[in-house]
């Protein structure tokens, strides 16, 4: 009884906009807002574009929630065709090999065209196993950059066309922005754990963890207190905090930043470069917003060396029929599409994922008429990435974020140093990756 | 009264008048936040004054919903709310009154044991063993399903306690009186108990009805299909999204209904709801 | 008790088999699992699983993040009761004094325990966000510079507030059925004895009330440990450092986020006996009361 009610209720959802012989594929996603809305547009473009698939597209909250949803539900045998995983989730999802789909297994099992070399390897190689098997489909991938504001620099005597490009440089033009009241703080920054830890070690070149920051196997663990660069510039965003040239956004995402970068309060701004357009959304009429790429450290031997992603990929999950995979392949195949990719990165800000892509829209002169809108890209393919700026990959790592958030603000609160902070995410979170090794062993 | 102290007296008014305007504060906010454009607040403080897109918001809301965040209508969302509200209060006043009845009017074996089963296991919040529960519900294939959304819900130990007091404090001599006409057990209860718990399951049915409106993790898990969303679930959907800004105007008109119907039936039904509360616990 | 009963085998098992049905299949068979995974360690897709002893106990109580959660559970708990009692007690004195406008006052008091407590939680985040809320706003006037991202009393603070706020509502209630059923003939001849109005206040109504306040200490208790997961969750989530990652929601965020299933089913487990103990201690006085 249940069951039928079950099935006819899934039944009435499909059959409203499409004719009973098409395969359902399903894909839980993570995309609010605009973002969503343009996903549900790509989603229905498909489904117009041929008549044997028909691919539900559900929002299921945040990243981790959508994670957790997809994770629980596969417990229940009850787990969509496609989700969507953010970067740090890669660990948990590769582990689970009994769960999975590997993409580049999919793509060979149902025949349908796939070329990895067509991929940005800076995107790719997050996801990619260490004989060189992509094993989920990249679909939003952005990087951190700087947003700055002109106006403010401007009034303060700056070169509107110069943003810093080290950190001493923040730090002066900082001081010259406060003191001539052109804003009443330097800068603050979203994701502390993904912009100004990782993003930052992979920066300066410095390892975030052993083994090839986790890609060589279970047994990684993190090394953060290690890096001497990364505890000077703990030291010195706590201080600079104290001083007011530092405003902290909040812990995760830090949702209070970019309200104090939009309302004028700080000058610059550090995010991801999907932000832009919710950034130029919020500021138009108000002044005019510059970018550029992170400061680095200037006496750190290789800085700058590349930045690493963020966003989140495709995975296909196991336990479906034959029919329903050829489908998912022929979705995911579509996506990946110059095209479709050109359209997708250019309205999110996400980077594109194929060299295709990228220069569909170098022809169209998007990056010309958009100023900024290829600082990421030109971020992460600034040098060939190395050992320590490829990724990260470790299991539990959506815990190991909330403790380097938590570590962090005992650090601004000063009830620790950074080298103890750092040092603590360094036996936290090994803990916790010791205890998914051996989960998963 | 026992004096007169007119100091006293306006210290009183003084309390309750200031006790209503905290109260009231928060609502007050969350209105007017909801009768402004989405941009009025992202670069600075939250105006204290009406906007002028009240109309819009609200009709935005009751009828498109926010697809973007994979929003149906408010209308929709409100409709499962009321469903699941209902479900939830009638389910376990019916399943409790009979319990109760089982309890306090028969001698059974397992009798003491059924009684504690029921009392401590039902104090245990979702929240406490959500995987499991939820694990059980998937298996029974009722994810996705007003079933799933309820029956999980509607065991209650409050609303068997109640009875069982109610139960407890009606004279024996009924009964005796009843078995003497020849009423058997079933008449019994419906002729007698039944009427003479009216007031109760009244009173218990607002208290519920509350509970069930109210309802926030377990949908929120139990739901993938938006066409089953509730109210008061949909809100944290909104105010959590990636690489954007939550759009408070719309979340706080949200928040605005999902509280208007409890918040209705309380104070028109203040009576019921008071003597349901303090019966339900006493 | 009643002194006569049906006779009758088999009706009462059909009476009492829903909600026995309902209470096996939805907490006991649940709770079961919980107790059987605390004893496991399984990776998050549940493909390996193996057994561990008391291992996730062990781990749970020698993790300093456990026992800061457990203090700052005992802290909110206590502070959210605190304040829900006596911002209560107040206002049901004040109506029981102003008698003729009383109802009034009544009907613009109780309505907050209807508004769910995500949506208290979401107007309350609203409310003191440190860059668009009005309250950091006017603090900031007086000198105080709110950061509740930061600043783990102040986050503590938010908390409490948006949690007692629909509580007391709740208590307001019990106090005020509590205040009239005190005989006016008492206080009046405490009144003739000379006593005064503070002096009766504590040597009368508070001591009359105090089943009515041990009652409701143990309700807030309950209500304060579990019933404000969503506060939290639309709230703080538990931050900054920890500072409001009260047990129940530490249970949430490592099972159901974190996905780290043995240590979950063991804190599941440790709230479990928790929450029997309150059952047990509030079963205990309330059918003791009433009995009298």
């Amino acid at each position: 009884m249940i069951r039928t009610t079950l099935v006819s209720a899934m039944a009435l959802a499909a059959s409203m906009s499409m004719a009973q012989a098409k395969t359902t594929i399903t894909w839980w996603h993570a995309m609010g807002g605009e973002l969503g809305q343009k996903l549900d547009q790509i989603v229905a473009d498909y489904n117009k574009s041929q008549d044997q698939y028909e691919v539900v597209a559900t929002y299921k909250g945040s990243y981790p929630e959508t994670m957790t949803a997809a994770i629980a539900a596969f417990r229940a045998k009850k787990q969509p065709d496609i989700v969507q995983v953010f970067e740090v989730g890669t660990g948990t999802m590769m582990a689970a090999k009994g769960a999975i789909y590997p993409v580049y297994k999919l793509m060979k099992d149902t025949g349908t065209e796939f070329d990895p070399k067509s991929y940005l390897q800076a995107v790719v190689g997050y996801y990619t196993d260490t004989d060189g098997n992509m094993l989920s489909m990249p679909f939003n991938s952005s990087t951190p950059i700087l947003y700055y504001n002109k106006d403010a620099f401007k009034k303060a005597g700056l070169d509107p066309d110069q943003p810093p490009k080290t950190w001493a440089e923040v730090v002066d033009d900082s001081k010259k922005i406060m003191s001539s009241g052109a804003a009443k703080c330097g800068f603050t920054t979203g994701w502390v754990s993904w912009v100004q830890t990782e993003n930052f070690s992979a920066w300066h070149n410095q390892p975030i963890g052993t083994m090839e920051n986790g890609f060589g196997g279970l047994d990684a663990r993190l090394v953060f207190g290690k890096d001497e660069a990364l505890v000077k510039h703990w030291a010195n965003l706590a201080k600079w905090q104290k001083d007011g040239i530092f405003k902290y956004g909040g812990p995760v995402g830090g949702n209070d930043a970019p309200p104090m970068f939009y309302s004028g309060d700080c000058a610059m701004y550090m995010n991801s470069s999907a932000s832009r357009a919710g950034v130029l959304i919020n500021t138009k009429g108000k002044f005019e917003v510059g970018y550029g790429m992170l400061p680095y450290y200037k006496d750190v031997k290789g800085a700058p060396q590349n930045t690493i992603i963020g966003g989140a990929t495709l995975w296909v999950l196991g336990g479906h029929d034959k029919a329903e995979y050829k489908g998912v392949a022929d979705f995911l195949h579509y996506l990946s599409s110059a095209k479709v990719q050109a359209d997708w990165s250019q309205f999110s800000g996400y980077l594109p994922i194929t060299q295709a892509a990228y220069d569909l829209g170098k022809s169209q002169g998007f990056y010309e008429k958009n100023p900024g809108s290829d600082v990421g890209i030109k971020e992460i393919t600034l040098n060939t990435p190395t050992a320590n700026s490829k990724g990260l990959r470790f299991g539990n790592y959506v815990q190991v974020r909330d403790i380097i958030d938590d570590e962090f603000q005992k650090l601004l609160s000063g009830s620790e140093t950074a080298q103890q902070a750092l040092d603590n995410v360094d036996s936290r979170g090994n803990d916790l990756i010791a205890k998914f090794e051996q989960a998963n062993k | 009264m026992v004096e007169k102290r007119p100091f006293l007296n306006f210290l009183a008014h003084a309390v309750l008048v200031l006790g209503v305007l905290i109260v009231a504060f928060p609502i007050y906010v969350a209105f007017i936040a909801s009768t402004h454009g989405p941009t009025d607040f992202l670069s600075g403080l939250i105006p204290l004054t009406p906007g002028d897109n009240m109309v819009n918001t609200y009709g935005k809301m009751m009828t498109d919903g926010m697809a973007s965040a994979g929003m149906p209508p408010l209308s929709l969302q409100m409709f499962n709310s009321l469903i699941m509200a209902l479900t939830i209060a009638i389910g376990k006043i019916a399943i409790s009154i009979i319990s109760a009845y089982a309890i306090v009017y028969f001698r059974f074996p397992f009798r003491g044991l059924a009684f504690w089963l029921i009392f401590i296991t039902l104090m245990l919040p979702v929240e406490v063993r959500i995987l499991p529960t939820y694990h059980v519900v998937a298996s029974l294939g009722m994810l996705d399903t007003y079933a799933g959304l309820t029956i999980p819900l509607i065991a209650s130990a409050t609303a068997t306690f109640l009875f069982r007091q109610v139960f407890l404090t009606i004279p024996d001599e009924l009964m005796e009186a009843a078995r003497i006409d020849g009423a058997g057990p079933l008449k019994f209860f419906w002729d007698i108990l039944l009427p003479m718990s009216r007031n109760n399951i009244a009173a218990l049915f607002v208290i519920l009805f509350i509970y069930g409106w109210n309802q926030y993790l377990w949908p929120l898990l139990v739901t993938t299909d938006p066409s089953h969303y509730t109210i008061v679930m949909g809100i944290k959907r909104m105010a959590d999204v990636v690489d954007s800004q939550p759009q408070w105007n719309y979340i706080m008109a949200t928040a605005i209904l999902a509280m208007l119907p409890p918040v209705l039936v309380v104070i028109l039904m203040q009576k019921l709801f008071v003597k349901g509360l303090i019966e339900t616990e006493k | 008790m009643k002194r006569t009963h049906f006779r009758n085998k088999i009706l009462p098992y059909l009476l009492i088999a829903p909600q026995l049905a309902i209470t096996i299949v939805f907490f006991l068979w649940p709770a079961g699992e919980a107790v059987l995974q605390s004893f496991q360690q399984e990776d998050a897709f549940g493909l390996k699983t193996s057994w561990v002893g008391l291992a996730n106990y062990s781990d749970l109580f020698s993790d300093p993040v456990y026992i800061q959660s457990l203090e700052v559970t005992v802290v909110f708990t206590i502070a959210v009761t605190a304040a829900a009692l006596i911002v209560a007690l107040l206002l049901a004195l004040a109506v029981d004094r102003a008698v003729k406008s009383g109802p009034a006052y009544t009907t613009l008091l109780v309505w907050p325990y209807a508004v769910a407590p995500a949506v208290v939680g979401v107007l309350w985040w609203f409310l003191f966000n440190p860059t668009i809320g009005i309250l950091p706003y006017l603090l900031s006037l007086v000198g105080y510079h709110w950061n509740h991202a930061l600043n783990g009393t102040d986050a503590m603070i938010l908390v409490v507030i948006a949690s007692a706020w629909p509580q007391v509502s709740y208590n307001f209630l019990f106090f005020v059925a509590g205040l009239q059923s005190i005989p006016a003939s008492m206080r009046e001849a405490a009144a003739i004895d000379g006593a005064g109005p503070v002096k009766r206040f504590f040597t009368i109504t508070l001591p009359l009330l105090s089943p009515t306040t041990f009652f409701l200490t143990v309700v807030n208790f309950v209500y304060a440990m579990f019933a404000t997961f969503p506060v939290i969750h639309a709230t703080t989530k538990g931050g900054p450092a920890g500072s409001t990652d009260i047990l129940v929601f530490k249970v949430y965020n490592d099972g159901f986020i974190g996905l780290n299933l043995g240590s979950s089913a063991a804190q599941s487990v440790v709230l479990l006996v928790i929450v029997i103990a309150l059952t047990v201690i509030q079963f205990r006085f309330v059918e003791r009361r009433v009995q009298y």
